[in-house]
């Protein structure tokens, strides 16, 4: 209280907290793509549901949060590209998707960010990033369950999970880590991918189930897929772009309970 | 515009504090930006004026500034930023995240990148003074 004032004084408040809620609030859904560990395929399976969401007249976006290493662009081949400034930070639309992703600003140069600079990074990008209408907004996380994704949880609340893991048991260790976290902190989980599937082996099938989630289902390794990074349509017509199609028409269809 | 979307974030926390700490009318509001948002005071300061309503009607909104600082993590040194150390695209690239700033700068005496921005960033509402 300031007594020769008779009023009151409030100190220290963060502008870009209030700006978050507003900004997503004309998304119906945010599917966060995520993993314990890197090099399963999150990117490439975020960045094809969102082709896939649009190419079927959902609007979609698609935002790369794994700030230090994105690669989404290379997907959706969106080099050249820049946001525009207009009561915020306007991302450009590639092949449909409204795609918003660091690389914008640091074109090809490294991005050396410590703890609390990712979560200022975040909070710069959900507070002044416009989506407008948006059917399904899926977000690329990094992998692990550090800074990213507690931020994530704290200041995207509605945001769904969608796992990824391959078939090693080394992975599915670190996703069964990952999901413990979303359950103690009360986040909806979509359900668990096995992505580069070989062979018939359930493991992976099996540990979901004993954990009480849902397996989505199987993606196949193809070999083929690396020659279709930035060739959309190309990308599109992959057997790998099929499955992950049966994948998002079970999730697309079925909110979880919150 | 930037600035608009920064000012319509202000508005809206300023406003919601208002309401929670039963703040009938609010007298001023202190604002401070740090100097690597490459935030345009007058523009943002019109489109404070344009927004503001209801209780903040009569509220003066302060901007001050603060000095980029950085520390470097490698070797220590203490370091302020010069305007001609970044181009335009680069000060238009952190004027939207000033993380970005890592991708762009070195220490300048042991080159490294990993430096700690110790001023000037962000935007915050330092206070807020209103009578219940």
């Amino acid at each position: 209280m300031d007594s020769q004032h008779k009023g009151r004084e409030i100190k220290m408040l963060d502008p870009r907290i209030n700006a978050i809620n507003n900004r997503l609030s004309g998304i119906n859904r945010i599917i966060a793509v995520a993993s314990g560990k890197g090099g399963v395929g999150k990117s490439i399976i975020a960045s094809t549901m969102a082709l896939l969401s649009a190419k079927s007249g959902l609007k979609s976006g698609l935002l790369d949060i794994d700030f230090t290493s994105p690669t989404t662009h290379i997907v959706l081949n969106a080099r050249g590209l820049q946001p525009v400034e207009d009561r915020g930070i306007v991302p450009p639309e590639v092949n449909g998707v409204r795609y918003m992703s660091l690389v914008f600003y640091l074109g090809d140069k490294p991005s050396p960010l410590r703890g609390h600079e990712l979560s200022d990074t975040l909070l710069e990008v959900l507070a002044y990033t416009v989506w407008g209408r948006l059917g399904l907004l899926v977000i690329d996380m990094p992998p692990g369950i550090s800074d990213l994704t507690l931020d994530l949880l704290k200041y995207v609340r509605g945001a769904e999970y969608l796992i990824v893991t391959t078939p090693s048991k080394m992975s599915f260790e670190t996703i069964r880590k990952l999901i413990l976290l979303l359950r103690e902190l009360r986040a909806p989980i979509l359900g668990v991918v096995e992505n580069m599937k070989m062979g018939g082996a359930d493991y992976i099938r099996r540990e979901v189930e004993v954990l009480g989630e849902r397996y989505l289902g199987e993606i196949h390794y193809d070999e083929g897929l690396e020659d279709t990074l930035g060739r959309v349509e190309e990308l599109l017509r992959t057997r790998f772009a099929a499955e992950v199609g049966e994948i998002l028409r079970k999730i697309i269809n079925v909110k979880p309970q919150y | 515009m930037h600035e608009w979307a920064l000012a319509e974030a202000i508005i809206s926390a300023v406003s919601e504090t208002a309401e929670r700490e039963r703040l009938r009318e609010i007298s001023s509001v202190v604002i401070v930006i740090g100097e690597l948002q490459h935030v345009n005071k007058d523009i943002l300061r019109f489109a404070i004026e344009q927004l503001k309503q209801n209780r903040l009607t009569g509220a003066k909104f302060i901007i001050r500034s603060t000095r980029a600082k950085f520390i470097c993590r490698a070797c220590g040194h203490k370091w302020s930023l010069k305007r001609t150390d970044l181009s335009k695209d680069v000060r238009e690239a952190i004027h939207f995240v000033p993380e970005t700033v890592h991708a762009y700068l070195k220490c300048p005496v042991c080159g490294s990148p990993d430096f700690e921005i110790s001023g000037g960033r962000g935007v915050w509402i330092a206070s807020i003074r209103g009578e219940r």
